[in-house]
């Protein structure tokens, strides 16, 4: 295999926010060595695959991909008394993904770009100089290479050790992390593939919910995401709410996933010198839908751009890539403490609460709540006696 | 008792790996999990994380 011993970036991990950072670094001139330790980057998903439309279109793709299995109008939110709210996406489309191609495909533009990309290469170390990072160790066909780099950029998960070997703590918290499971069914029969269904209740899935999003009229992913610290595990959970619904419990398992979602915990350095992280392994999800495709994307675009000026100008040194920190904070990072807080708040309420509230606000509203605009929410919430204090805790 | 890992029932997420507060464990494509028994101290943060219930805690071998 042809591979150089120096690169000017060492991207290790090929998903999403790897391969955007290894894309935007090689379309800046940069040379760029992107490495994934999985066989196939893409599969197995730990992934529901849900993204935006305006998204896919951000990346330059189109809408008709094949990696998109269907667009999403709209969304049925079900609350535990069995009351269903239709929330329908004024401006814009979701899309349910097949990640084994959205993943190739992303890896397809970085490739292009000139980056160069190996799979099957695991990571085991990195190599430090003085105490700072100057590349990686990596075991690529069972031999074992130290390829040396300007920058390092850690995008390897949720497991990501390669932080912590670089000596940022990126563990998760107990109570900072989701347990995930989902398998994917065939079989099945939407009357309506376009539209996408959520699940709540403290019974079937506490502190959580359950998903359906249809990949076409016969086939979902259907999952749960809990809070980590549950007596059942998700899969007993999941296992147990599809005997209660003979429509999905007819369908065939085509795929099992599971996954840990670091929804709290925001990292609030995640630079060094010579080093960035970025993705699910600096915890970058949406806290209240679990999301992190386009969270990890985004990421991984400031810290090349980043990459690419502190490359330029010779100063790769912590204090240069800390502006990497700078713009995340202030695009996303702010909006998702804020849609911790509120999910702080839902986490908070009763089955009683969640029928009450299903019966006073839009889809609409729930949607905006999710993404960080909740102040209609908090609105309706402080009319509601009964509601009162838990608003007081998000204003 | 030291945490023990089924990897038969393991779907390989690596979720464990980052809650385990001591950093005892590693994914490991071809094997799975890998336990550090002599770091482990059998806090049980993996076993109820775990999506699939891979994990118990047992007595040292």
């Amino acid at each position: 295999m042809l591979f150089k011993n120096e690169y000017d970036v060492i991207i290790v991990g090929a998903g999403p926010g790897g391969s955007m950072a290894a894309r935007v670094c090689a379309e800046g001139g940069l040379s760029v060595l992107l490495l994934e330790k999985r066989q196939e980057i893409g599969a197995p998903k730990r992934c529901g695959e849900g993204l935006r439309v305006s998204f896919v279109k951000h990346l330059g793709f189109k809408e008709t991909e094949g990696f998109v299995t269907t667009m999403i109008d709209n969304t049925c939110l079900v609350a535990p008394n069995g009351k269903e709210i239709i929330a329908t996406f004024s401006d814009d489309k979701g899309s349910i993904l097949e990640r084994k191609l959205f993943d190739k495909a992303l890896c397809y533009k970085a490739a292009e770009a000139g980056a160069k990309i190996i799979a099957k290469a695991t990571v085991v170390d990195v190599l430090k100089e003085n105490g700072k990072i100057t590349g990686i160790k990596a075991k690529i066909d069972s031999k074992t290479f130290e390829i040396k780099s300007k920058i390092v950029i850690a995008a390897d998960g949720v497991e990501s050790k390669i932080a912590r070997m670089a000596g940022l703590d990126t563990k998760n918290r107990a109570q900072d992390i989701d347990s995930g499971f989902q398998y994917e069914m065939a079989g099945l029969e939407f009357k309506n593939p376009h539209r996408i269904y959520l699940y709540f209740g403290t019974s079937i899935a506490p502190r959580g919910y359950i998903w359906i999003f249809p990949k076409g009229k016969t086939v979902a992913n259907v999952g749960i995401g809990i809070a980590g610290d549950n007596k059942k595990t998700a899969k007993e959970y999941l296992d147990e709410w599809i005997e209660t619904q003979p429509n999905i419990k007819k369908g065939s398992i085509i795929e099992v996933n599971s996954g840990g979602i670091p929804v709290g915990g925001l990292l609030k350095k995640m630079t060094l010198d010579n080093f960035m992280v970025v993705g699910d392994a600096a915890h970058q999800v949406n806290p209240m839908h679990g999301g992190g495709i386009e969270e990890a994307i985004i990421a991984g675009e400031i810290a090349a751009q980043v990459a690419i000026k502190a490359i330029n100008s010779g100063d790769t040194s912590d204090k240069t890539l800390q502006e990497y920190n700078g713009i995340w904070w202030k695009i996303r990072g702010k909006n998702l403490e804020k849609i911790k807080k509120y999910r702080n708040l839902v986490e908070k309420l009763t089955d009683k609460d969640m029928n009450i509230l299903a019966g006073a606000i839009s889809g609409t509203a729930l949607i905006d709540f999710a993404l960080g605009n909740g102040e209609t929410v908090v609105k309706i919430l402080m009319k509601n006696p009964k509601l009162f204090k838990l608003a007081r805790h998000i204003i | 008792m030291v945490s023990k890992i089924d990897n038969e029932k393991c779907l390989r997420c690596g979720g464990c790996v980052s809650v385990c507060p001591v950093d005892c464990l590693l994914l490991d494509e071809a094997k799975g999990i890998i336990v550090d028994a002599k770091k482990c101290t059998s806090c049980g943060v993996c076993v109820n994380f775990c999506p699939v219930g891979a994990f118990s805690l047992k007595k040292e071998d």
